[in-house]
């Protein structure tokens, strides 16, 4: 199969973690997004470590899933800690500071 | 049993030059420490445990940097370049002068982040509910959150790391090691607390998306190039010619993730509401800070890596140059909260430290680092004098709060005036050599567009500085104003730090301009 396939999918899966972002309401699932937003990341790696024929696009995407891993510590207790205190995790209720 | 020699001719033992990374290693391995002492000292005896503890290793940090300065210097000529690591972290004449700064600006941070008297910072314990029993309970016992000395201590080891990254791979680490400690330390006020959690939430989901298009970008440079290295990564954009766009897209995603840390526009969006709702001592560490490890990633990029491909990027920050120099001025004029004001002024000032980076020649490199120095002094200075400005109900930032401040409180509203001129780029202060510096760089590699936008946008600047200056000084004092709390010693010494600094850059700036100018190389 011609790896650049992988490319297209993992460009799309990246469009769609990016308008998620962009567009969900819930602070989990706009976490959620990026964090398709990394793994779509990985699969690049992959691919070009594929196409390149060497082995650092592969320990990359090892590396990335540890940080993508520590994100998900820190993002969650900063969003159940804003759901407890607000008893909602919308993120257009997060609007106290402006202007 | 399995025997693990046949492997182990298979890969071969990095070679590390411990040596050489020490100050990054002393940093990381006190923030270990620091856990250890959260997990096994009494709660009483922690906070002087802490403050020794950091205190030491980030000075031990910086006596090693200028060690390691000192020997550079001697046989810089001779051995220009100094990668440790297997490659994968450069010390240059760059990295050390910025990992020197970053290290005395935490310094600086521990001592802001110290302060007790005025009834700390920091909430009681960070994960209870605001307004609940639990709550109360905690700050009636008198607890301190002593777990913000660790966070402090690793991000300020993801900094150390971040200039000196020569791998995107190691960068996109250090981003995230010097970024998710902050968005913690973010949520973590005493008081105005859920504005101070929407902050933590607002930089976390922001910053978590910016970093992701990084490291899409890097994705793609690998793609690019077969490699992270940013060596073959040069090698690669000045070898050949074909498949532009996987750089072009490259390029410009590493750049989204960059400029989004530097605050630059159109990524500044997330600035004022962080630097509003964060503690006021972590704002000024990371307005400081972050600043200096985020220039010091984007000049190595772009100088290093991505130097072949400079006619493609260099158009582009041009524009976001001027746009954000002209931006955070005007944006600044019509605020009234001193701290988001001076977030609007760090946007602009990210402008014009791009316009040092944009010159492209070892002049602008000394003129950014520079201006980052006095610039992080200044900044840090000025939100430990906001920090000092206090009612009843804590800190009073509104700006018409601030009324007649000089009147009753001539020091330190002396102070803030002085800060606020060095912001303006008034001579004899470090605002005016660091400004100078830049737009000279730029004028020898051709900016007098830049320039002028650039002088029209500190004059617009000017007005909202000097605005708030005559606020405090010639204005009639509101009835049940802001006092000036007195602070315990750390903060007093942090605030002098800050504003000698400042004097001192403006008025007999050679010896460090010249030390800017010696650390002016890059490995490439």
């Amino acid at each position: 199969m011609n790896p650049a396939n992988y490319l297209y999918l993992s460009a799309l899966l990246f469009t769609i973690g990016a308008a998620g972002v962009l567009m969900r309401r819930n602070a989990i699932i706009v976490f959620m997004c990026v964090e398709l937003m990394l793994n779509a990341a990985n699969l690049t790696f992959v691919t070009f470590a594929r196409q390149h024929g060497n082995l650092e696009g592969q320990i990359i995407a090892l590396f990335v899933m540890v940080v993508a891993a520590a994100e998900v510590v820190v993002g969650l207790a900063i969003i159940v800690t804003m759901q407890r205190t607000r008893r909602s995790a919308s993120v257009d209720d997060a609007h106290l500071l402006k202007y | 049993m399995i025997r693990l020699a046949a492997s182990e001719t298979l890969i071969p033992a990095p070679n590390i030059e411990y040596y050489e990374l020490s100050p990054i290693l002393i940093v990381f391995g006190v923030g270990v420490l620091a856990v250890l002492v959260e997990a096994f000292l009494p709660r009483a005896h922690r906070l002087h445990a802490q403050l020794a503890l950091c205190l030491t290793g980030l000075v031990a940090a910086f006596v090693v940097v200028c060690t390691l300065t000192d020997e550079a210097q001697e046989n810089a000529r001779a051995v220009p370049q100094k990668v440790a690591a297997e490659g994968a972290v450069a010390i240059d004449g760059m990295t050390l002068f910025l990992q020197g700064t970053i290290l005395l600006l935490g310094v600086v941070a521990v001592l802001l982040l110290a302060e007790r008297r005025l009834g700390g910072e920091f909430a009681a314990s960070a994960a209870t509910v605001p307004g609940s029993a639990a709550e109360k309970e905690t700050t009636r016992l008198g607890w301190v959150q002593t777990e913000i000395y660790p966070l402090l201590m690793f991000s300020i080891g993801g900094m150390l790391i971040f200039p000196a990254a020569n791998d995107l791979l190691l960068m996109f680490v250090a981003l995230e090691v010097l970024s998710l400690p902050l968005y913690l330390l973010c949520g973590l006020a005493r008081r105005r607390r859920l504005l101070s959690q929407e902050a933590a939430l607002k930089y976390f989901l922001l910053g978590a998306f910016s970093s992701a298009f990084f490291l899409y970008g890097i994705a793609l440079l690998y793609g690019y190039a077969g490699s992270v290295r940013l060596s073959d990564i040069n090698a690669a954009v000045s070898g050949s010619e074909d498949n532009d766009a996987l750089l072009l897209i490259g390029m410009a995603l590493l750049a989204v993730g960059l400029l989004f840390k530097v605050g630059a526009v159109p990524f500044h969006a997330w600035t004022p509401d962080v630097y509003q709702g964060a503690p006021t001592p972590v704002t000024a560490f990371m307005a400081a800070a972050t600043k200096v490890a985020a220039f010091g990633a984007l000049l190595r990029v772009f100088y290093v890596g991505l130097g072949g491909a400079k006619w493609d990027w260099h158009p582009m920050f041009w524009g976001v140059a001027m746009v954000t120099m002209l931006f955070g001025s005007l944006v600044a004029l019509v605020q009234t909260d001193v701290k988001r004001m001076l977030a609007y002024s760090s946007i602009a000032h990210a402008g014009f430290i791009l316009v040092g980076l944009v010159a492209t020649n070892a002049e602008g490199l000394s003129a950014t680092m520079f201006y980052l120095l006095a610039y992080g002094f200044s900044t840090i200075a000025a939100f430990a004098i906001i920090s000092l400005v206090r009612d009843g109900s804590g800190e009073a930032t509104h700006l018409s709060q601030w009324a007649g401040l000089g009147r009753r409180s001539p020091v330190v509203a002396g102070m803030f005036a002085l800060l606020l001129l060095a912001f303006a780029g008034i001579p004899l202060t470090s605002g005016f050599t660091a400004k100078f510096a830049v737009f000279s760089a730029s004028a020898s590699a051709g900016g007098t567009p830049l320039i002028v936008v650039g002088v029209l946008s500190s004059t617009v600047a000017a007005f909202f500085y000097i605005r708030v200056i005559v606020l405090m000084f010639f204005s009639a004092p509101v009835t049940d104003g802001p006092r000036v709390a007195v602070p315990s010693l750390t903060t007093a010494l942090a605030v002098w730090i800050g504003v000698a600094v400042t004097v001192f850059l403006g008025v007999l700036p050679q010896p460090v301009l010249d030390l800017a100018d010696n650390a002016s190389f890059l490995i490439s």
